[in-house]
């Protein structure tokens, strides 16, 4: 791999998800040099591993494909996957960035044909599943896979996995001797669109994330309704395989307490109403979804998709943030219980199936930034003058209000280079 | 009484904020419901803390100080540590009882309430608590034949005891004291005219 060339009027875009996409493009557009920085071997973010967005509930690879698209047709964005910050030093409008390259095992020869994933016989849980099913060593992350190459597991390196899998490729693109690899960047502007993690829910104690099998997060009920999803779109209960008919949406898990998330996430409640329709989609009438929530937050236009849903016989609304829920040990069924909120009634429901709709946590730090980048109590970063946030590295957002936040972003680090620019011609 | 007819109260929560202890978290409840659902003795309290805390905003202070509701609480702090906000529920339903009782509004006849003031005089009497005297107490408070018929019925566990060494029948009649019986009835009262003063401060 080549180091990319990169001066003071280079952007770097950390974070290849919707919002480090946008940012980058929106930027590169306008004509500036972008580098933009991924982690994973694939660019999309979670915005790939969604179903349906709401309230339209139109799919992502719509909105992805748009701005693949717009990738592919400018020569001012360089995108290098698997690479990392490691460090950050400089000032505004002169960082140095160390950058740290894991290596693919699979090079630009790679036609994404498949041969190799045939090849191999170790599995390991699918991270792009959220460990619902396994993956071949040898693999296409997901369909919508920006670049379009096959990547080897670090786990196949060094077994008879990876001599099989370079046997198999007929262009020579496997090459199980690549090293990690460090370059250094220098760059006038940084754009942090390192996005969000699912609340672990195992925290939760009263709820047996866990413990429970058929206690699930919204981000693994997502995957099971995609019909590209490790259930092949079927609804099933992880304990059984059954279908499950009777579901339980639990708002708020994680999420406005103090002892976990401190913030209101925005999303989740939107997320559930959503997934609601996903149970009258598979299952028709004899679906039964419940949500229980604290307030539901679908705010200004969202309203509209709210009242639809309310008006949707096969959905109940129940008041309550549920205080516990406890197994039944034979039939694996799940039992809330709570008090709600209209009337005080103590309750003990019976359900097939629970889904958590857990919060939005900052992304894990442990990149040595600069000291002047200021993150709020919850750990999101707080609009600085040199590092700016885009999408939900900067707090709790949507798709669309993503964006929206990454455009704005690129034009605030745009005036950065723009500065610089303009200091450099006048010495 | 005519002030007792009257349901609601609209200054009821400013008078808990200012009289309760912790009251002042009341209004900070969300009405989620978890410290009800959360509660081991939930099924058997008339008002579970959600509702007691709608019901402080509401102005319902006749309910609110009548009610046996927070004389149930165990102190168990399930509610505590599960409450999204952090309120102090277990200490708030300690401070609602303590202040209905002040009032005299508590209702006569709550078994907690009699234990705590029974309990209350005993050990402040001496500056310790003395055991038999207070069991005995307990047993005698529904009558005497009722005493009589209980302390029969425990008599093998007070023998058992006295063999142990446990239990000293001499100490109903002259228990052994706290050294400094006339420091503790001073700090005592002390801490009374503290709590007078921080409440009314301008007096």
């Amino acid at each position: 791999m080549t180091t990319p060339i990169a001066t003071s009027q280079t952007i770097l875009v950390v974070g290849g998800g919707i919002s480090g996409m946008t940012a980058a493009l929106e930027a590169a557009e306008c004509g500036k040099q972008v580098i933009l920085l991924e982690k994973s071997p694939t660019l999309g973010g979670r915005t790939a591993l969604l179903y349906r967005y709401f309230p339209k509930l139109c799919h992502p690879v719509c909105g992805l494909e748009i701005n693949l698209r717009r990738l592919k047709g400018n020569r001012n964005v360089r995108v290098l996957t698997l690479s990392e910050v490691s460090r950050i030093t400089g000032e505004r409008g002169n960082y140095t960035v160390e950058v740290t390259v894991s290596p693919r095992y699979v090079n630009e020869n790679c036609t994404a044909c498949g041969e190799c994933a045939k090849a191999v016989a170790a599995e390991v849980p699918n991270p792009y599943n959220y460990g619902l099913d396994k993956m071949k060593v040898a693999y296409l992350p997901h369909d919508m896979a920006y670049p379009l190459r096959y990547v080897l597991d670090p786990s196949a390196v060094g077994t008879e996995d990876a001599g099989k899998a370079k046997a198999a490729c007929k262009y020579d693109a496997i090459n199980p001797d690549m090293k990690h690899e460090e370059m250094e960047l220098t760059v006038g502007a940084i754009i942090w669109a390192t996005g969000w993690q699912p609340y672990d829910a195992a925290k939760i104690q009263p709820y047996g994330y866990g413990r429970y099998p058929n206690v699930i997060t919204s981000l693994e009920f997502e995957r099971m309704s995609d019909p590209h999803g490790p259930t092949g779109g079927k609804i099933l209960r992880p304990s059984d395989g059954k279908e499950a008919k009777n579901i339980a949406f639990i708002q708020c898990a994680g999420s406005r307490d103090e002892n976990h998330l401190r913030h209101c996430s925005r999303i989740c409640c939107m997320a559930s109403l959503k997934q609601t329709q996903y149970v009258r989609e598979a299952c028709g009438e004899e679906g039964k979804s419940t949500v229980y929530y604290i307030d539901i937050r679908a705010i200004d236009r969202f309203e509209d998709f709210y009242q639809k849903v309310r008006k949707d016989p096969s959905v109940r609304f129940v008041k309550s943030k549920v205080a516990r829920i406890a197994q039944e040990s034979r039939s694996g069924d799940l039992i809330l219980h709570g008090v709600d909120t209209e009337g005080y009634h103590r309750y003990a429901n019976n359900h097939d199936l629970v889904v958590l709709a857990v919060g939005m946590a900052p992304p894990v730090k442990g990149v040595d930034i600069p000291a002047e980048i200021l993150a709020d109590s919850s750990g999101f970063l707080e609009p600085g003058s040199s590092i700016f946030g885009a999408g939900c590295a900067s707090g709790p957002l949507d798709v669309n209000r993503s964006v929206q936040h990454a455009t704005a972003a690129a034009l605030r680090a745009i005036q950065v280079i723009n500065k610089a620019a303009g200091e450099e011609a006048s010495v | 009484m005519n002030e007792l007819n009257i349901k609601y109260h609209n200054n009821f929560l400013m008078e808990v904020e200012e009289n309760v202890e912790e009251g002042k978290w009341v209004k900070m409840c969300m009405q989620c419901g978890v410290c009800s659902g959360s509660c081991p003795f939930g099924p058997h309290w008339a008002h579970p803390p959600q509702e007691l805390f709608m019901m402080v905003r509401a102005g319902k202070r006749a309910d609110v100080l009548n009610s046996d509701s927070m004389w149930m609480c165990t102190s168990c702090y399930n509610c505590v540590v599960r409450c999204p906000r952090k309120l102090p529920i277990t200490q708030i339903m300690h401070g609602l009882a303590a202040y209905a009782n002040h009032l005299g509004m508590a209702p006569k006849t709550q078994p907690t309430r009699d234990f705590s003031l029974l309990f209350w005089k005993n050990c402040t009497r001496t500056g310790r608590v003395n055991e038999l005297r207070l069991t005995l107490g307990l047993y005698f408070n529904d009558g005497f034949m009722a005493g009589i018929r209980k302390g029969w019925a425990m008599r093998g566990i007070g023998l058992g005891l006295m063999k142990a060494g446990r239990l000293n029948a001499f100490e109903l009649f002259k228990g052994h004291v706290c050294k400094d019986r006339k420091g503790v009835h001073a700090m005592l009262k002390k801490a009374a005219e503290i709590e007078q003063r921080r409440k009314h401060p301008a007096s």
